[in-house]
């Protein structure tokens, strides 16, 4: 959702600045293992126990397997498949139904009181609808994580859509481009800087989301894990399916930002040249 | 045709198509009610002292939460984000701590915190100091130098430049910050409704589950979706009600900027 200035650096300081994050890293961990050991609170295990078993339910396999044990199937593959599957489906949803929208004014004043309804339902208040309205499992999963991420993407392919450039429009009007053409090869990529923001807020979401439908009614995932540590009263394997959550949207987070880089660096790189 | 006209035309006419759908049985009204139904419930519910009393209680716990989020991490974010090396420091944490989706916690909270009004405020407010207090530090590292030297130049006291020059300029982002943790705080506060569960059909404000409880139990016991849709509705009215007094807070006093920056 956020981004910081971005200001030339040289690599040296880049290097350094890295260097410096994981450090904190290390002596916050540090810190939060003698907090845990001196506090004694059975519902706050140290780091250590909680890396130990997380180990033990997803690394203890086979090294044929990469040390992947059958958990990992079960708990992970199916959460992963859930949260990419839905958020990449909103995203094509969202994206085309956007681009169309953003291009009309009149299309949008119809629909933008309903948009701007059912965007402001707090997702997971979909979740006991869609409880009744599809199968338990992967498919209410799905229905709660499409509909809930969607909103960021489309209105922000609006927004982006609707603040193309006027010459641009000219240029390519006399140019008499179809209307699809249009669309996909002038107004996508201009609006890409935009979506990928909405993008970036709907896979946060999508992960939140994930969990609360995994929570609520699922028969596999890591929100299932979650669940059955929790009645077991394991809270070291409860903290496993939290910490490896935290992992996960830190990694998706940087993946996203690493692929916008690639695909919209020239939008950042014109953003910083011009001083905006 | 105005904007408002079409608006108007369009909304009604969403309403009508889905009347109609419901109506002409494609659809089994037992699963998808039309919203005449939806809106007769909806009478019916804001009628009722147990249903006003659960929105009461939702509508008030994200209040507080959402209060103490602010009362912690804009302080906490004013003083991190004026000394460089912590701020630096600080938000490295920050970086890691913000990806974990603060459901997550919501399984150790239930057995760790148990009681019910405690538990759900505490998630909220885990999950709403982290944008507020992200926000707040990068604002006080991107404040102009031309301005603070401009205070320095005029002798203004470290108290002066705080309150003249440095809040009204990180005020913005701070309030995109906190627009964020309010959506971010509704979302918990529901789900915790939802999946905690407990409360008791009480005339007492407390004791009650509030709105995602009432929600998840007309779904869950007799499966009555048109209480369920009137419940999710009632939600989506929150939610806008918030979301208005944010753009109107944002129109009015801080029109200079639209604290958009970090989006």
């Amino acid at each position: 959702m956020t981004s910081t200035v971005n200001r030339p650096v040289s690599k040296g300081r880049r290097a350094a600045e890295i260097g410096s994050r994981w450090l904190v890293l290390a002596v916050a961990l540090l810190l939060w293992q003698l907090a845990t050991e001196a506090a004694k609170n059975p519902f706050f295990p140290p780091p250590s126990e909680i890396g130990a078993a997380m180990v033990d339910l997803w690394l203890s396999g086979p090294p044929s397997q990469l040390f992947m044990t059958e958990k990992v199937a079960i708990d992970i593959v199916p959460s992963l498949l859930r949260l990419l599957g839905g958020w990449a489906a909103a995203g094509v949803i969202g994206v085309a139904l956007g681009l169309v929208l953003g291009r009309s004014d009149k299309a949008y004043d119809y629909f933008s009181p309903t948009l701007n309804f059912l965007r402001s339902i707090p997702p997971p208040a979909l979740i006991p609808v869609f409880l009744v309205l599809f199968p338990l499992g992967t498919p209410m999963q799905l229905a709660t994580i499409i509909f809930g991420v969607i909103w960021p993407i489309l209105l922000n392919t609006i927004d982006g859509a609707h603040t193309l450039d006027e010459t641009v429009v000219d240029t390519t009007r006399s140019m008499r481009l179809s209307r699809p053409r249009f669309l996909i090869t002038v107004v996508f990529p201009a609006a890409l800087p935009k979506i990928f923001a909405g993008l970036r807020v709907s896979l946060s979401l999508a992960l939140i989301l994930m969990v609360i439908s995994e929570l609520t009614g699922g028969n596999s995932g890591i929100g299932d894990q979650m669940i059955l540590a929790q009645r077991n009263f394991d809270m070291p394997e409860m903290w496993a399916g939290i910490v490896l959550l935290g992992i996960l949207g830190y990694v998706l987070n940087a993946l996203l930002l690493a692929v916008q880089n690639r695909v919209i660096g020239w939008h950042t790189r014109s953003k910083s040249l011009t001083g905006r | 045709m105005s904007r408002l006209g079409r608006n108007i035309i369009g909304t009604v006419g969403v309403l009508a198509a889905y009347e109609l759908v419901g109506r002409s049985g494609l659809v089994n009204p037992e699963f998808i009610p039309p919203p005449s139904v939806i809106g007769a419930r909806l009478v019916e519910l804001f009628n009722d002292r147990g249903f006003s009393l659960d929105v009461v209680q939702s509508v008030l716990a994200w209040a507080m939460a959402l209060a103490i989020a602010v009362a912690i991490a804009v302080p906490v974010g004013i003083v991190f984000g004026s000394m460089p090396l912590v701020r630096s420091a600080f938000s490295a944490i920050v970086e890691f701590l913000r990806p974990i989706p603060s459901v997550a916690l919501i399984p150790l909270a239930i057995v760790a915190i148990q009681t019910n009004p405690e538990m759900k405020i505490s998630l909220a407010v885990f999950g709403a100091v982290w944008p507020i207090l992200f926000n707040t530090m990068h604002a006080m590292g991107d404040i102009e130098p031309v301005q603070i030297n401009t205070a320095r130049a005029f002798n203004l006291g470290r108290v002066r430049t705080l309150t003249s020059v440095k809040l009204p300029s990180i005020l913005p982002f701070v309030l995109t910050g906190i627009r964020i943790s309010a959506s971010i705080a509704l979302i918990l506060i529901i789900s915790t409704e939802i999946l905690a569960g407990g409360g008791t059909d009480s005339d007492e404000l407390w004791e009650r589950g509030g709105l995602g409880t009432f929600i998840a139990l007309a779904g869950g016991g007799g499966a009555r979706i048109d209480l369920v849709m009137a419940g999710t509705f009632t939600a989506g009215l929150i939610g806008v009600a918030i979301n208005l007094i944010f753009v109107t807070i944002q129109r009015r006093w801080v029109n200079w900027s639209d604290g958009d920056r970090n989006q």
